[in-house]
């Protein structure tokens, strides 16, 4: 550490301070500003250049001034302790306990920007992940190392959605249950104490990791949150071999953050405003999902946005789209028909859901049955918006026939209780019930065999 | 060499001074790291350095230094099979050096430069060669000899040349120039930002052939030619990346990840080695270079990794090779472009990208063709660029900026894809400007009637989504009974030959001629059912007929079958057309 305090800060805006006549600060090393009433805030270098620094607070920059505000550069970059106590704790957006409890002491300090993971060194991942949920299971389904987002709009149900996937997530076969590492980004005190609860009466608090940024509080921690929590889940699986499942939310209130502070260092934007290396910035949090060879830990991402406008084009859920494996997006038509959970299937895709299925891993039948299901419920819908125009009498009695499949999947497929934890089997048996209502000659996707061993037709 | 001081850091951008007798894109080692990085601007005792990797607790007044060449890359036998970052660092060197994360300012060897490859000379000593002249192979895999080429700029009589087991910086061969004696080992550098040169273009017209129905049935692409496949996420762009990498009919793959995910380079590396080439039944590895800048690498590789990987694909073609090049994605390169300009604080043009964006895209496509070579062979690359446009709204620059230049365009659907119509192509409005060029091609290799089946069908399907208009208004009972054979055939067509599994063992491939009978087939069936509505039919009774049942499968008969298969099939479309009114089944 370095005792060198700098009282030479020039300009300061509403979050960055720009210090002169610093000639050695590194880029990306932490300062610490103190304020005239003796408290600190911590900062971060964003462009170091010899003779001015510019440092990013953390904190709100309310009571800082020109002339009796100090910065020290501490000389390291962004760490963070870990260690295995810090399961069933609660910290803060910068990493300090907000539950009343001790510092987190360790000899292992890990730069929380992390590295990329070798892409040699990945593991291609295969398990299969249960989550109870039909439509993610049978549709669109979690593996472990995958990061799988959830696309909601607000005032829809993600947060019941992740925390149904969190308490019913499992391995077959396995006992082991997640880790659950929480990050809470510029979450509401009611929706951080929704999960708390839950975490809590479920018991799976004990293996958990929390951190928790609210609206209140400084959005430049928002920046920070996810990478801590990422730091911590990295720990957990590859040095303590745990199977680990990052919930973070909600990914949107991260982006507005990093284009508070692209806006503050007047930087060229891109797309509505938001920083032209947005795309890069989220893949450093995202890429931190997988699997690596050997080592028996994993992690799974499970982010959630909400789509400004429920807009699926927005630059969030866009450049998220293009780094995540797939996206679960929830639908505001389902919400308002009262189907939970309101998982839009036809808008909802799992990369990784091939190396995850199939015989063996969930049931031989699993992928036709999966495809069968999007092509006769997407022709069902299709139907739908014609008869809007034509009537229904203009269907022929096959049509109408596959109108009424869109229904019965809506009703029978997607719709489940927020304690109903389906098998796989269940889930696959009950799109053949919904089969058995169209023409056995309509199952294009399906091959014969399985028709003749799993069909539900009366002949 | 130039020796430098850090004066400011912002990203991925250095402003260092002290380099004041260096050449603009020298490589560069930054800190007392040594991170690789190119001096892309010098101004008044400054040089501006992008740097290849993170930045994180450089300072000013550390030390910079110049290395005194261009971002090269290393070219000679073991390239094959490698999998490389965005500068030509290789993955599983880097792992074996310091494990499962990406360590920074890391130095390995591109190519091994120990191992012994057995050296087969086809000049004698007293042969005059040139830059570029043949002068012996070596088996480089399975699949592929490499040829050995002088290096340009070297001309002269060989004075010595011998046979045996050589490494890539051993000497195989004396020169003797006007420059007084040169050796020539196996290895040599190129720099990644010059087009190795060519004798002359050729015309494009052989096709690249794919495997892919939809691709080469209606919108093929030429062997040196141009394609743009522009698509929203989700749409399968990477699969149809994938796809022809595994099944295009060119002798190497050069496949970049540019800016992708982890995990999909991670299933390349685990399904191509276990995959065959189809011609000659050896593992697909033995035939393909990765190029891995996953998107959380540092973003100036990635701006590299597009000319690493066209210079590898160019040194192949040179020895006579077709190449075919897949960039997935070009769009994430424009992004690395923009963020490198915004952090040089250029004027920006449209939607943040720098105004030089259309000349830097039309550059790389450039670098493809089909060409004679400067050693009298023909070679292509044949480059596919994968276009990631935000919202999949290709109104965008990168988009526009991509069209302009290739020729052929695959737009990915949404809509298509949210209803697993894979690959979700969309045969509206798609096109290929090969056409022409490649009938020739079709007439002679596959057929004559080739060509006006691939023009029947295109017009079914633009007929189809015309009728398709008029439903949205009247119902589908409302149209005449020769529209609804219309309709009928065109989704037969969609379903039945457009629509293609890749991760079906049968399907994921269709050779040329199991494509052109899957044509006649579909032609065949309509024209039986137009003779059952002259005689008074009505569709609803052939909605479900034993022949229409047979194309159905037809995709996914093995090509050893497809012959027999498809008498069977035409004895079906006899029955149906000789059918009494009251026997059709329904």
């Amino acid at each position: 550490m370095k005792d060198v305090y700098y009282s030479t800060v020039k300009q300061i805006t509403n979050v960055l301070l720009f210090v002169e006549g610093v000639t050695d600060a590194a880029y990306n090393e932490i300062a610490e500003i103190s304020l005239e009433d003796g408290t600190t805030v911590t900062g971060q270098v964003l462009d170091s250049r010899n003779g001015i620094a510019v440092v990013q607070s953390f904190g709100e920059t309310r009571g800082m001034n020109l002339e009796r505000t100090k910065v020290r550069f501490t000389g390291s970059t962004a760490k963070l302790s870990v260690s295995t106590d810090m399961l069933g704790r609660i910290f803060d957006g910068v990493g300090n306990p907000r539950d009343g409890g001790p510092q987190i002491y360790s000899n292992e300090q890990i730069e929380i920007t992390g590295s990329p993971i070798n892409p040699t060194a990945r593991e291609e991942p295969s398990e299969f992940i249960q989550t109870g949920i039909s439509t993610i299971d049978c549709m669109n389904t979690l593996v472990r190392g995958q990061k799988l987002p959830i696309f909601s709009g607000s005032g829809l149900p993600h947060n019941r959605i992740a925390a149904q996937i969190a308490r019913q997530a499992k391995i077959l076969g396995e006992s082991e249950e997640f880790a659950v590492v929480f990050g809470g980004i510029g979450i509401n005190s009611e929706e951080a104490n929704f999960f708390k609860r839950e975490l809590e009466e479920t018991g799976a608090l004990s293996r958990a990791v929390v951190f928790l940024n609210l609206s209140s509080e400084p959005s430049m921690e928002r920046v920070i949150l996810p990478r801590l929590a990422l730091t911590a889940a990295e720990y957990l699986a590859y040095t303590e071999n745990m199977h680990v499942l990052v919930i973070l939310t909600d990914m949107t209130n991260y982006a507005e953050a990093l284009r508070e502070i692209s806006a503050a260092r007047e930087e060229v934007p891109g797309r509505r405003g938001y920083p032209g290396y947005m795309y890069t910035d989220l893949s450093t949090i995202y890429e931190r999902a997988g699997k690596i060879n050997n080592r028996k830990g994993s992690i799974t991402q499970i982010p959630m946005l909400t789509m400004p406008g429920d807009d699926i084009t927005h630059p969030i859920p866009d450049l998220t789209g293009y780094i995540t494996e797939g996206q679960i997006v929830l639908s505001r038509e389902l919400h308002r028909k009262g189907i939970y959970p309101n998982v839009d299937v036809l808008l909802s895709l799992s990369r990784l859901m091939n190396q995850g299925i199939g015989k063996e891993r969930t049931r031989e039948d699993h992928r036709n049955v999966s495809d069968q299901l999007y092509s006769s419920y997407a022709a069902g819908k299709d139907l739908r918006s014609l008869t809007e125009i034509v009537g229904e009498e203009a269907l022929s009695e096959n049509d109408r026939r596959s109108l009424k499949f869109a229904d019965l999947f809506e009703e029978k497929f997607v719709k489940q209780g927020y304690d109903e934890d389906r098998s796989i089997d269940k889930s696959l048996d009950l799109g053949w019930e919904l089969f058995s209502t169209l023409s056995k000659n309509d199952m294009k996707r399906i091959k014969d065999e399985f028709i003749s061993k799993y069909g539900k037709w009366k002949e | 060499m130039e020796n430098g001081r850090v004066y400011r850091v912002s990203g991925p951008v250095v402003i260092a001074t002290g380099l004041t007798g260096s050449k603009m894109y020298n490589v560069v080692k930054v800190g007392d790291e040594k991170l690789t990085g190119e001096i892309i601007k010098l101004d008044s005792g400054k040089a501006t350095i992008q740097v290849y990797e993170d930045t994180t607790g450089l300072k000013p007044g550390e030390p910079v230094t110049d290395t005194g060449m261009p971002l090269s890359v290393k070219l000679g036998p073991g390239l094959i099979g490698s999998i490389f970052d965005g500068i030509q660092r290789p993955l599983d060197k880097i792992m074996g050096k310091s494990g499962d994360f990406m360590p920074r300012g890391i130095d390995v060897e591109s190519v091994d430069t120990k191992k012994k490859w057995h050296f087969v000379p086809k000049v004698k000593i007293g042969d005059s060669v040139k830059g570029g002249d043949i002068i012996g192979e070596v088996n480089e895999t399975s699949l592929i000899k490499h040829l050995v080429m002088v290096q340009h700029g070297i001309n002269g009589k060989i004075l010595s040349i011998s046979e045996g087991d050589f490494s890539i910086s051993d000497c195989v061969a004396e020169i003797g120039s006007k420059d007084g004696k040169r050796s020539i080992s196996m290895g040599q550098e190129w720099p990644v930002r010059i087009p190795r040169p060519v004798s002359s273009k050729l015309p494009p017209n052989v096709p690249f052939l794919t495997g892919q129905r939809v691709i080469d049935a209606l919108f093929p692409v030429a062997k040196g030619g141009s394609a743009a496949i522009p698509g929203p996420f989700g749409s399968g762009k990477t699969v149809v990346s994938h796809q022809l990498a595994k099944w295009g009919d060119s002798e190497i793959v050069v496949y970049i990840g540019c800016g992708e995910r982890g995990n999909e380079m991670t299933e390349i590396l685990t399904t191509f080695p276990e995959l065959t080439d189809p011609k000659s039944g050896k593992p697909l590895m033995d035939r393909t270079i990765l190029i891995a800048n996953t998107s959380n690498m540092p973003v100036a590789a990635r701006e590299a990794s597009i000319y690493t990987g066209i210079t590898l694909a160019e040194y192949y073609r040179d020895m006579g090779y077709n190449v075919a090049l897949m960039a997935d994605s070009t769009s994430r390169w424009a992004e690395a472009l923009r963020e490198i300009s915004g952090r040089l604080e250029e004027m920006p043009g449209e939607e943040g990208y720098p105004a030089y964006l259309g000349r830097k895209v039309a550059e790389f496509y450039e670098r493809a063709g089909r060409v004679q070579t400067v050693n009298g062979l023909t070679g292509s690359v044949t480059a596919i660029g994968a276009v990631s446009p935000p919202g999949g709204d290709t109104s965008e620059p990168v988009s526009q900026n991509t069209l302009r230049v290739t020729r052929v365009f695959w737009a990915l659907d949404a809509s298509l894809a949210n209803r697993r119509h894979f690959p979700s192509i969309n045969w509206l409005n798609s096109y290929s400007l090969y056409l022409d060029e490649l009938g020739e091609w079709y007439n002679k290799n596959v057929g004559e009637e080739w060509n006006d089946m691939r023009s029947t069908v295109m017009s079914i399907l633009q007929k189809e989504a015309e009728i398709n208009e008029v439903v949205q208004l009247v119902g589908y009972d409302a149209l005449p009974e020769k529209e609804k054979e219309v309709l009928d055939i065109a989704k037969v067509i969609r379903e039945d030959f457009l629509q293609q599994s890749a991760f079906d063992d049968v399907d994921t491939y269709t050779s040329i001629k199991k494509q052109a009978i899957m044509l006649k087939a579909i032609l065949e069936l309509d024209a039986a059912e137009r003779t059952l509505l002259d005689r008074g039919f009505t569709m609803d009774k052939l909605s479900n007929t034993d022949a229409k049942q047979k194309m159905a499968r037809m995709k996914f008969v093995p090509e050893a079958k497809i012959d027999s298969y498809y008498q069977d099939f035409q004895k079906s479309v006899r029955d149906l057309a000789n059918t009494e009114t009251n026997k059709v089944q329904s």
